[in-house]
């Protein structure tokens, strides 16, 4: 398929885990990253996560798109927050130690900088790790991996039929938009009003939907003719059994999750509060 | 006497959609290790048939069922899709949906998976599998990255893999180039030696499917069964013709020449035809009657296009340096194998691809500045693939839609052209129907005409016939060379060889991207080197006429087609 | 078309992949400058309304699941769960409408639409912000006035472009026994 995952295809141990143990791996870990607001386990997880990057063998230029996609959006919602609640972390935390008394309500405190840097490092923790997992995962291998971690085979199939006509789609969408064109229709451009632009998208639009339609029940068919949907189970060609590394990974991972669930637990609180 | 594994007894359907019954009276029986053909107009019904054998009637397809059908004596009530899948493999026409994998190993894996095969058996039977199809080496391929050829053998693959006692095959040789399908027919026919299975073939390129033995060819006409007999007899017969069925080009032939054949004849493969000398003397007096054929005058040049590379964005290139240029008024056709480049050089004309060097001039103007619009106001494509051209929902909009935006008609002036470019596709019955009811080469002819009713200058059609029957290849083959006597220059990408002699007096040869030949037709089919390099090949003609010992077999050719004509155009 | 399982299987499928382009490629420019009409949710609604809310939800969450994913931003839990919310009151629309049966009036589209707004107010102004607040510790009135603005945006797209297609493709299903040929 066109590589719209970014796929790079390496030798590492990293790519060698199967891709059902990276998506438990990366379930575990960004739930672990969620649940928790104790920066004692947020700021290792960003260490660890960079280290399991280099042991991929992915060089940074190869994913700083995405990287970047994401740092633009998580200094967006960053900015946000603080113009929105510019002394949220003073609520959090109970404690206002001021910095600088700013310009009205926009004052600076250290409980604030503190909430941003756990918002950030948060970010931090779960960004290489999608990454790394979409950037050494077959994507034929997601399906299968669906299936493994207790998802319904027929769900999981869906993931997988979806990932197969994601560029069918595409190329459907640039063959009907220019055999519109070859029958007359204008281009949508900045000239035309919102109108004209609204129509046009539906002419695109509409006739890729409406034939899609027909064709689920063309792939259903043929599906159903050779037997999908009778058993309770099936096998995947493309699954991998597991090795030793599979399951140590997803067992650290999940004490992970255990550690930042068992800390708030028993602190009763998320936070790791050095103002108090 | 086998025992019988399919058996209609007076059988009908009805699509819930439609009014009347789209199959009636259907009384066949199939035996076991039987290989039959099914052929019929487009329309007839028969994918319909096909689809009650594998169960998707009534299993998917909601209608009203009439009289009995039992698949291995078990009445279709007791049977359901899973059941039947065990049994009986489908190829369907529709080859879009077919490839469900990620890849090819997995798709042909796929029904492997659906039986819980463990792992380490399921690469062997795949590997097996794949190696017997030649896509061994493919395995790890996406589906866009393959061929049509290629995507055919893989469907293959994905049903022989379980072993199934049924076969169906709707429409195997559409879209192949000449070679492929051959090879194709050969594979089918391999396979139904080594299994033994039960074969059934549906498609309209008789000929082609002869090309190796089948025991049965049942003839549909409107959703009833009008013959049902071996090749010789039918052949033999006239029925084929009254139904609107293309015969193979020498039984044709032979018919002019005024022989009266016999199944003795064993016409049913020209390599076993039984000729008596007075048959052959008697080809040869007629070949002698018909007066010489004359070779078109030529015109000036029209559509140029010189160095033209282009490659896509995958960083495939699919053409290099095709120099090719077309007079006005000509009709001229593009031939080649699959995956040659013929498509993607006539998206380059009509600027839906942009080539990487080389220029397009329209009378000498350069193209290169026009957008899509500005060219399709003189030249006018019909893509390959229906499903990729239609973008409205009912047939008379999808014709219309060019005229309304062009926006220079009222809507009376709009719905005449319409009316009339359906009649002449044949789809005037249809008109109000939504284009999802409609068979393929239904689809097929939609687009068309909806080209045909913008009637631009230059008209490029790639695969215009394929999943045609022979009424409508007529008809719009007729219509193309009346509008050609107009002056509308017109390029026709076929893989039907006669289509090509018979329509066309110039053809340029595509192959591994590269322009590889360019003149006349027959000049082209007796040069050996370049029919095997882009895998065409010579039709039945030349073999009768070598028969009959007849050495200037072009000559044949061009005097079979000018009397073909004749009698057609009465 | 008759609903086996298989069939909503694929049209989860097809659905998610559609889903996944209409989002992060088909691009139509908003009045609002620099800022995009997410088509994706006309058709969510539509495809919800044609193969029920198991469906619904799946296609909402495995396509913009592969959205999130395709940008790299981890999985947005809490906007990813909600789209899910969304797609699922919108199928339970489903049975009433009978979509596949070629009828499509004033009633159907009436109901179609109450059951989309209902459904994405439910899924931007209660579902998305308090899984924020919750998993993020966001402060409420920054995704409150965020999930408004969205759920609004969603509200108008899906009316427009979901409720015209459902209108499409009622058209393309003929009434049954109704095709005959004319001449
Ligand atoms: N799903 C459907 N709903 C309603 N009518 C249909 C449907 N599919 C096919 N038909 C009608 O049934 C008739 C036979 O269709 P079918 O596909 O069997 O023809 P065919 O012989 O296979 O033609 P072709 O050679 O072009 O494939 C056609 O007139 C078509 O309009
Ligand atoms: N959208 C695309 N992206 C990448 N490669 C493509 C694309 N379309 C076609 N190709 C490749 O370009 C080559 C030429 O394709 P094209 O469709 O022009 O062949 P063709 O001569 O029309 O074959 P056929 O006779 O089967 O229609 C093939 O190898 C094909 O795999
Ligand atoms: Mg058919
Ligand atoms: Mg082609």
């Amino acid at each position: 398929m066109t590589n719209l995952f970014n796929y790079i295809q390496r030798s590492s141990p990293i790519h060698r885990l199967t891709g059902a143990a990276k998506f438990a791996c990366l379930l575990l870990w960004s739930l672990a990253a969620m649940t928790t607001f104790d920066t004692r386990i947020l700021l290792p997880m960003p260490i660890v996560a960079c280290i399991l990057f280099f042991l991929s063998r992915i060089r940074f230029r190869e994913v700083k798109v995405l990287f970047w996609f994401t740092f633009v959006f998580m200094v967006l919602n960053n900015a946000l927050i603080y113009v929105f609640a510019p002394e949220h972390g003073v609520e959090l935390y109970g404690a206002r130690h001021v910095i600088w008394s700013g310009i009205g309500r926009f004052t600076l405190t250290q409980e604030q900088l503190f909430y941003h840097l756990n918002v950030i490092l948060k970010y931090l923790a779960t960004i290489p790790m999608v990454i790394l997992f979409i950037s050494t995962t077959q994507p034929s291998e997601f399906a299968s991996s669906l299936n493994r971690i207790g998802v319904s085979y027929k769900i999981a199939y869906s993931v997988s039929l979806a990932l197969r006509y994601i560029p069918d789609i595409q190329r459907e969408y640039r063959d009907i938009s220019t055999a519109q064109q070859a029958r007359g229709l204008e281009m949508a451009d900045k000239k035309q009003s919102l109108v004209k632009r609204l129509k046009n998208a539906a002419a695109m639009l509409f006739p890729l939907i409406i034939s899609s339609m027909d064709r689920i029940e063309l792939i259903a068919n043929a599906m159903e003719l050779r037997g999908f949907g009778k058993g309770k189970k099936r096998t995947w060609y493309s699954a991998r059994p597991f090795q030793t590394a599979d399951y140590v990974c997803v067992a650290l991972c999940a004490g992970l999750l255990l550690l930042s669930v068992g800390m708030s637990v028993l602190r009763h609180s998320r936070y790791f509060n050095p103002f108090s | 006497m086998k025992r019988p594994v399919i058996e209609f007894r007076d059988f009908g359907f009805r699509y819930a959609a439609q009014a009347e019954a789209t199959l009636s009276h259907i009384d066949l029986t199939i035996r076991e290790g039987e290989k039959v053909l099914i052929c019929g107009p487009s329309g007839c019904g028969k994918s319909t048939l096909v689809h009650c054998i594998n169960g998707l009637i009534p299993g998917s397809y909601e209608g009203e069922i009439t009289g009995e059908l039992t698949i291995n004596g078990q009445p279709y009530q007791e049977l359901d899709v899973f059941r039947l899948s065990k049994t009986v493999g489908t190829v369907l026409q529709d080859s879009d949906g077919q490839f469900v994998g990620l890849s090819v190993g997995e798709d042909i894996a796929f029904a492997l998976e659906n039986d819980r095969m463990p792992l380490e058996r399921m690469y062997v039977r795949v590997r097996e599998t794949a190696a017997r199809v030649g896509m061994e080496s493919f395995l790890d391929h996406a589906p866009h990255e393959l061929s049509g050829g290629q995507k055919q053998r893989v469907s293959l693959a994905g049903v022989m893999v379980d072993d199934v006692k049924i076969l169906l095959f709707d429409e195997p040789l559409a879209n192949l180039d000449p070679a492929a399908g051959k090879s194709a027919i050969e594979l089918i026919d391999e396979i139904h030696r080594e299994t033994g299975d039960t074969v059934v073939i549906v498609e309209h390129r008789l000929e082609d499917v002869l090309h190796r033995d089948v025991d049965r060819i049942v003839l549909m006409a409107e959703g009833r069964i009008v013959a049902d007999m071996t090749p010789d007899e039918l052949l033999s017969s006239s029925l084929l013709k009254e139904n609107g069925i293309r015969e193979p080009l020498y039984v044709t032939a032979l018919k002019y020449a005024g022989v009266f054949i016999t199944p003795e004849m064993r016409p049913g493969r020209i390599e076993r035809l039984q000729l008596t000398e007075e048959d052959k003397a008697q080809v040869r007096a007629w070949y002698q009657s018909v007066p010489a054929a004359v070779p078109a005058a030529p015109g000036e040049a029209f559509l140029k296009a010189e160095k033209i590379n282009f490659s896509y964005s995958n960083g495939k290139q699919a053409l290099y340096d095709i120099d090719f240029s077309i007079q006005k008024g000509e009709m001229m056709s593009i031939v080649g194998k699959n995956g040659a480049g013929k498509s993607t050089f006539s998206k380059i004309i009509c600027g839906f691809e942009r080539p990487q060097s080389g220029r397009i001039t329209l009378a000498g103007r350069d193209l290169s500045g026009d957008s899509i619009k500005e060219r399709a106001d003189h030249i006018g494509y019909v893509m390959q693939n229906p499903n990729q051209m239609i973008s409205k929902t009912m047939i008379a909009e999808e014709v219309g839609l060019g005229l309304a935006l062009s926006g220079k008609h009222t809507p009376e002036e709009i719905s005449d052209c319409v009316n009339n470019t359906l009649k002449i596709c044949g789809l005037y019955p249809f008109r109000n129907w939504p284009i999802s009811a409609l068979s393929f080469g239904q689809k097929k002819r939609v687009t068309v005409a909806s080209i045909l009713a913008m009637n631009p200058e230059i008209v490029i059609l790639d695969e215009p016939t394929a999943g045609q029957d022979f009424r409508h290849y007529t008809d719009i083959m007729e219509f193309l060379s009346a509008l050609n006597e107009k002056g509308i220059t017109i390029i026709l990408i076929t893989h039907d060889m006669h289509l090509m002699l018979e329509y066309c007096r110039r053809a340029v040869v595509f192959s591994e991207g590269r322009r590889i030949a360019d003149d006349t037709c027959e000049a082209i089919l007796t040069n050996d080197a370049i029919v095997q390099r882009a895998s065409l090949k010579k039709t039945s003609l030349s073999q009768l006429a070598q028969l009959c010992g007849i050495p200037q077999e072009t000559e044949f050719v061009r005097r079979f087609i000018r009397w073909d004509r004749e009698v057609r155009g009465k | 078309m008759k609903k086996s399982p298989v069939v909503t299987i694929v049209a989860i499928g097809i659905g998610a992949a559609l889903f996944f382009v209409l989002g992060r490629f088909v691009a139509i420019p908003s009045p609002v400058p620099n800022t995009n009409i997410s088509t994706q949710y006309g058709l969510l609604a539509f495809m919800a309304g044609l193969f029920g809310p198991v469906a619904g939800l799946l296609i909402a969450l495995i396509g913009h699941a592969l959205i999130d994913f395709s940008y790299g931003w981890g999985i947005w839990w809490s906007w990813v769960i909600a789209s899910g919310a969304a797609g699922f009151i919108m199928g339970l629309a489903a049975r009433k409408l009978a979509l596949g049966g070629g009828e499509f009036g004033g009633k159907q589209i009436v109901r179609f639409n109450v059951y989309q707004i209902v459904a994405h107010l439910v899924a931007w102004v209660g579902i998305a912000p308090v899984l924020d607040i919750l998993i993020y510790q966001e402060p409420s009135d920054k995704v409150f006035l965020q999930g408004l603005m969205a759920g609004a945006a969603n509200i108008v797209t899906t009316a427009v472009i979901g409720t015209l297609l459902c209108l499409a493709y009622s058209k393309t299903r003929p009434k049954s026994g109704s095709l005959k040929k004319e001449d």
